[in-house]
């Protein structure tokens, strides 16, 4: 679509633009080239000079262990947060779709945690998940569970997963409320009237009208587990214990702080574009598809 | 106040669409002209031109004498009523009206002085204060025309002022700025899809289709004697019916083995020749029992009040019938038809342009 | 709609909706009642479910003098925190509001190109291109500064997409009236776009204001300089990897100062928030 009434000024346009391009250009493109660039050479012995090396970095990159079992945990964390988070909000919005008394009460109780960082969400937890002075924590060792996310890889994968679906809880109640309350009524009643109950009207008619927002969800709890996760293992497992909380942008971080080797935390990081641009494509078929809807 | 000239207007688009194709019109000084046709005929685009709001592609807008094809429409002395109103929603009603003075430097209390002068000739002086989203359409339509005599402009410019109002209402602002533009005085363009609105408001109409200009006249010279099968079926309601015939001779046509005499019809065209023939429904009478005329067979009737329409078919095509309630006893089959000679319009089947005498329709009124 | 109600049906949606509020507010109040002991009492795992006689004494302490570990107090890191909040947020809309006006409301050479740039940088968030950018904030000399914090993140492609849809719902016969009035692009900006999306302009303001507040990793890149701290950056600082070294109740207090301003912009605001979030990601 576009606009019928136009102004015609040769230079304002360019002007008002400016300044949004330029940061982009400093602080988006040119880093962003730098990475794919950076990604194709390598240092010699003394750190001076770099030198092309093709996809050297990358052959390397893909013969490590360790990046496996980060793509791996990534993968895991990811598929564990999305379901847990979802379908959480899913039966709340669900709930506080009916015509209850106090439904708004409920929901302003529910949407706050949107507002808090997620590395206090991982300082939160980790406070109650502690297995010597934790509530939770020592509460679980009472009981018999040898709870110690310190030293237990598993242990601290599930509490760093429990943190981050508990931060994404809020956006996936509002996003799935708005989605339930958008379907119109009248299908509702006319299901109702072709003697559907309840239940049977949940997942014949209102689960699948509700499939656009589910899938942008989807989309959406995936890109932010990849990379606003960030915080919460940082705070709650630095990635540990021996790196098995260390997602794919962790590594990044890890490694490029480490210093050293400069192509190969480049290549990581085109690697994660890459990643980027296909979640942002998939929601972009998405939107599209909505839109022609 | 200032007459507009179109000298061969035409607009067409990047992708080569010719919404407008040549088209030109002389409005003289405080004429009511109104462009009427169906949508997609290029009326809208054509008012736009005049507004400067879209390019002239070729082709000469004057206002006033003024060639304005490369001025700004702030330049142009134009005020526009658009169909939605375009009313500034986070400004009052007293703001919206005062914005295009401000804009111009105007002192403030001149301002406030034309203001008030415009809000009481629209009645509109309780609502200064309130916002857009606070008025009846009514109301808005009022601000928006506020806010065109607010500038005491050259020209009024209107895009379709009346087609968000309920029926009602639009009668009754039809009246109102009929009234306001002779008490003004000023020279308006009028755009418009409804021929009852197009009738009653112009002193001038235009009738447009595909981009070109198919009739200009007065209402009555439009109406009496349409210059083209398209004209002759979009002004008046019901519309003309319209019937395939063959030229039957100096003036007559028949119709489905019906002889009609047709007035206008010029001598000397060839027996046999494919026309269609035009007749209003509401131009026939019913023809006393036992006399002369054309059989009509009855379908259905559709009441509307003072009067019927009585749909059946005349020489073998469909014909509808506008009689006063009752002059037709209720279930009547067949009735015979009187069709006056003056009556019959008669157009060519193929390029639908009137085959008519070449004496003007105002020698024939007098 | 009529319909036989089970006493069961209608209490079982309070009885999972208050069962989800818990959930959602427990880890909070947590750490509310840890903010409100004394070192020992949490150390001993001996913390009751109830608030303890330090609240007072711990809160003054945060916020005066801060303690062992980071000798910042919180005064200053909140101070730090808002300000690139109020940067990053006012920043993103006035730069984003202005390209979308510049897209939508005129025709210029290279139009789409500019319109693409400022799309293409929803696929490059920070995360994937931490090195080089910290490089180019370094050779900026932009390290320790309000600058460095926040201009980086200022470029907004949702926020030019917000806008930019809004204006493609304000009528053309708005503009064709303020042409007909007399007002150039300047004027019809700052007369009638500008007033007219002001209702967006405070939803993208609350959205925007939480994101730049919670920033993490961009903020621990490159501040060195304790006095450039934000708020959820010191938290973390607090956490000592022995654990007995933790001063928990202080990162508590912390926590909660740091949790405030955010949800309470959230909670006040709530109908703008909504808005904000729900169409920013449409």
């Amino acid at each position: 679509m576009e606009k019928r009434s136009l102004y015609n000024n040769k230079l304002l346009p360019y002007l008002l633009l400016a300044p949004q391009l330029v940061i982009t250009l400093v602080f988006f493109y040119w880093p962003a080239s730098q990475a794919v660039w950076m990604s194709f050479r390598m240092e010699d012995a003394f750190g001076t000079t770099t030198e092309f090396v093709g996809l050297e970095n990358y052959v390397s990159l893909f013969q490590q262990r360790a990046y496996y079992e980060s793509m791996a945990t990534t993968v895991i964390f990811s598929i564990a947060v999305t379901f847990l988070a979802m379908s959480f909000s899913l039966l709340l919005a669900v709930m506080a779709d009916k015509q209850i008394r106090g439904g708004s009460v409920y929901r302003t109780l529910l949407i706050w945690p949107y507002a808090v960082a997620p590395a206090i969400a991982g300082v939160l937890w980790l406070f109650m998940f502690q297995p010597s002075l934790g509530m939770i924590g020592r509460g679980l060792i009472s009981i018999g569970v040898p709870w110690n996310p310190m030293l237990n890889g598993d242990h601290a994968l599930l509490l760093v997963i429990l943190a981050a679906a508990w931060k994404q809880i809020s956006y996936n109640f509002l996003f799935f409320l708005a989605g339930l309350q958008s379907i119109p009524k009248s299908l509702i009643e006319a299901a109702a009237i072709d003697g559907a109950r309840p239940t049977r009207r949940f997942w014949t008619i209102v689960f699948p009208m509700l499939s656009p927002t589910t899938f942008f969800l989807l989309v959406v709890n995936i890109v932010y587990v990849f990379f606003d996760t960030f915080g919460i293992i940082d705070a709650i497992t630095h990635g540990g214990p021996a790196k098995a909380t260390e997602t794919l942008v962790f590594k990044v971080y890890q490694d490029g702080r480490l210093g050293g080797d400069l192509g190969g935390s480049a290549a990581q990081s085109v690697v994660l574009m890459v990643i980027v641009i296909a979640l942002t494509a998939i929601q972009f078929r998405y939107v599209e598809r909505k839109v022609t809807y | 106040m200032a007459e507009v000239t179109l000298n061969d207007v035409r607009k067409v688009y990047a992708g080569g669409v010719e919404a407008v194709k040549g088209v030109s019109l002389d409005i003289p000084d405080g004429g009511f002209c109104v462009l009427v046709g169906p949508s997609g005929c290029g009326k809208s685009t054509l008012l736009r031109m005049v507004a400067g709001l879209e390019t002239i592609s070729s082709g000469q807008v004057a206002i006033g004498g003024r060639v304005v094809n490369e001025i700004e429409p702030a330049e142009r002395d134009i005020a526009m009523v658009f169909q939605n109103y375009a009313l500034y929603p986070h400004m009052s009603v007293y703001d919206n009206i005062a914005y295009g003075l401000r804009n111009r430097g105007t002192p403030k209390d001149e301002i406030d002085r034309r203001v008030q002068e415009a809000a009481r000739i629209l009645a509109i002086e309780p609502f200064l204060q309130r916002k857009p989203r606070a008025l009846s359409g009514g109301q808005r339509q009022r601000v928006a025309m506020g806010r065109a005599i607010v500038r005491k402009p050259q020209v009024f410019l209107f895009d379709e002022p009346l087609s968000n109002l309920d029926a009602k209402l639009r009668v009754q602002m039809r009246v109102e700025i009929k009234k306001l533009q002779r008490a003004l005085g000023v020279t308006s363009i009028y755009v418009t899809h409804d021929q009852v609105e197009a009738m009653t408001l112009s002193d001038k109409l235009v009738v447009m289709s595909g981009g070109q200009v198919e009739q200009v006249g007065t209402p009555t010279e439009v109406y009496r004697r349409p210059e083209t099968r398209f004209v002759a079926t979009f002004i008046g309601s019901p519309p003309m019916n319209i019937l395939p015939g063959l030229v039957d001779g100096d003036g007559r046509v028949s119709v489905g083995g019906l002889t009609l005499a047709a007035d206008d019809l010029p001598a000397g065209l060839e027996p046999g020749r494919h026309v269609d023939v035009g007749v209003r429904p509401e131009e026939v009478e019913v023809a006393p029992a036992g006399a002369p005329g054309a059989p009509f067979a009855i379908d259905f009737v559709e009441e509307l009040g003072a009067t019927e329409l009585l749909h059946g078919t005349l020489g073998g095509s469909p014909f509808v019938l506008q009689v006063n309630t009752g002059a037709v006893s209720p279930g009547t089959k067949a009735v015979t038809l009187a069709i006056p000679s003056r009556c019959v319009h008669v157009f060519d089947a193929e390029t639908g342009k009137r085959l008519g005498r070449a004496e003007s329709a105002t020698a024939r009124a007098a | 709609m009529v319909e036989r109600k089970h006493w069961f049906s209608t209490l079982l949606p309070h009885a999972i909706l208050i069962l989800g509020v818990l959930i959602v507010a427990f880890p909070v109040y947590v750490a509310f009642v840890g903010s409100s002991w004394d070192a020992g009492t949490i150390a001993n795992g001996t913390m009751p479910m109830t608030p303890g006689p330090y609240l007072v004494e711990n809160y003054s302490r945060v916020i005066l003098s801060g303690n062992a570990t980071a000798r910042e107090p919180v005064g200053p890191m909140l101070f730090n925190s808002f300000v690139m909040a109020m940067i990053i947020a006012l920043g993103k809309i006035a730069i984003s509001i202005i390209s979308a006006y510049a897209v939508v409301y005129f025709r210029f050479p290279l139009r789409k190109t500019a319109f693409w740039l400022i799309f293409i940088t929803l696929m490059l968030p920070v995360e994937v291109r931490i090195y080089p950018t910290y490089k180019i904030v370094a050779d900026l000399g932009l390290l320790d500064t309000y600058g460095g914090l926040a201009i980086p993140l200022i470029a907004s492609a949702t926020a030019t997409l917000l806008f930019r849809q809004f204006f493609m719902t304000i009528p053309d016969e708005l503009v064709e009236a303020s042409k007909i009035d007399g007002a150039g692009p300047w004027k019809f900006f700052k007369d009638t776009v500008l007033p007219l999306s002001i209702t967006t302009v405070a939803a993208l303001f609350v959205i925007q204001f939480i994101y730049g507040w919670n920033q993490y990793l961009w903020p621990l890149l490159i501040t060195t300089r304790e006095d450039m701290q934000t708020i959820v950056i010191g938290i973390k600082k607090m956490l000592v990897t022995q654990d007995a070294l933790t001063e928990w109740q202080l990162a508590m207090a912390t926590a909660v100062l740091a949790m405030l301003p955010p949800v309470v912009v959230v909670l006040v605001m709530q109908k703008l928030f909504v808005r904000g979030l729900v169409e920013t990601e449409k």
